[in-house]
């Protein structure tokens, strides 16, 4: 076999090998869409309960929380960016880190420092490539991610969350990616804290709380509840970001099983033409020998 | 007689949802019974089980530790972060 048609059968095993990879992980993430898409639908009546029970007593009455008042000045923010712990997911990681160096941005245009709280390898990754300095992370378990997770970083958060003459920051963000469909996820900012509860208004659309009767009373109640409906909130950035990650994985997955398909056509081409451009040498040294001996067969 | 229409929920599932006839709860302020027609309300649990009543007189019991009531109407949710049956 000559060395050209030896290099273009390498090359050909070689993308036949990824796209078999390729190809599993894209199926593998197809199934794990789903999944993760239930568990979110699952999570979603304790959310639903959460939000009602603090739209109630906030709009019944008048009671002043730490963690919804807003501070007249704001001189630190905390910004928690949620990404995957591994890669191949196209630019699933990379949009929501770009953008939470924009939010970044403009917070410290607005005169505010900013800290970090990490959620992924990639994020930590990123972050200890450019040795930037980070408050806290938590990696592992992203792709499925737990209940206890969303309560450790909620427990951190409230921590840090407060008065900032004692090294407290003003603000939270979160930024994570949100599942918009199989074929879009963008990357979404949220404030987290101070909590801006809409007050039932005027607004005909908005729904009329009953009115409820608080034990032990409502500042007590607003109290037990709030932490609960923040640890709601980050498990369901984790849950929407985790299901983004699939679907991310898998478009990524599929263009490059494609990307393979095209390479193993292209290659399998140029091999016959090389096999092809073989044997029409081989005829032509034959039959140039042939002519050559029944010439000197003559003489 | 009207029914309680009830559900317990966990952080990330709905645990049990059905119709009752009674919900028994310990609040903070002590034990509490709840049957249809109740005032809304919303309490703070104390912890320790909570005890459904179906319809047909069989006793459901829910651990929903650190958790909330809220009743509305004739709905009852039992909202809390680990919730179980026991």
């Amino acid at each position: 076999m000559g060395a050209q048609l030896r290099v273009y059968r390498q090359k050909i095993k070689s993308a036949q090998t990824t796209k078999k990879i390729t190809r599993a992980m894209e199926l593998i993430s197809a199934s794990r869409i789903g999944k993760a898409q239930a568990r979110a639908a699952a999570s979603s009546p304790y959310s639903d309960a959460l939000t009602r029970a603090v739209g109630a007593v906030a709009s019944h009455s008048s009671v002043d929380h730490v963690l919804t008042t807003e501070p007249e000045t704001i001189s630190r923010a905390a910004i928690v960016i949620f990404t995957s712990d591994r890669g191949l997911a196209g630019a699933f990681n990379s949009q929501v880190l770009r953008q939470a160096e924009e939010l970044a941005e403009l917070l410290r245009d607005e005169g505010k420092d900013v800290t970090w709280y990490l959620v992924g390898r990639k994020a930590v990754g990123y972050f200890s490539f450019r040795q930037r300095a980070f408050e806290r992370s938590w990696v592992g378990g992203t792709d499925n991610p737990e209940f206890a997770t969303a309560q450790e970083i909620a427990e951190e958060l409230l921590a840090d969350f407060g008065d900032e003459a004692a090294g407290g920051v003003g603000e939270i963000h979160l930024i994570f990616n949100h599942f918009v469909s199989r074929i879009t996820q963008e990357p979404l900012v949220r404030r987290l804290l101070p909590l801006s509860i809409v007050e039932a208004s005027a607004d005909d659309s908005a729904e009329v709380y009953p009115l409820y009767e608080f034990e032990p009373d409502a500042e007590t109640v607003l109290d037990a509840l709030l932490p609960a409906y923040i640890e709601s909130r980050i498990f369901n950035a984790m849950l929407d970001s985790s299901a983004s990650k699939h679907a991310a994985t898998q478009k990524a997955m599929k263009s490059a099983t494609d990307n393979a398909d095209k390479l193993i056509r292209d290659y399998t081409r140029l091999a016959n033409n090389a096999r092809q451009a073989e044997i029409t040498q081989q005829i032509s040294e034959i039959v140039g020998g042939a002519d050559a001996l029944s010439s000197s067969a003559q003489d | 007689m009207a029914t309680l229409n009830v559900s317990v929920v966990a952080a990330d599932h709905e645990v049990w949802s059905g119709d009752a006839e009674m919900v028994v709860a310990r609040t903070v302020e002590g034990q509490i019974g709840i049957l249809a027609g109740h005032e809304p309300m919303l309490a703070i649990l104390a912890g320790g089980e909570v005890r459904i009543t179906l319809p047909g007189g069989e006793k459901l019991t829910a651990d929903a530790d650190g958790g909330f009531l809220s009743v509305d109407g004739d709905m009852v949710q039992i909202v809390a972060s680990q919730a179980q049956l026991v």
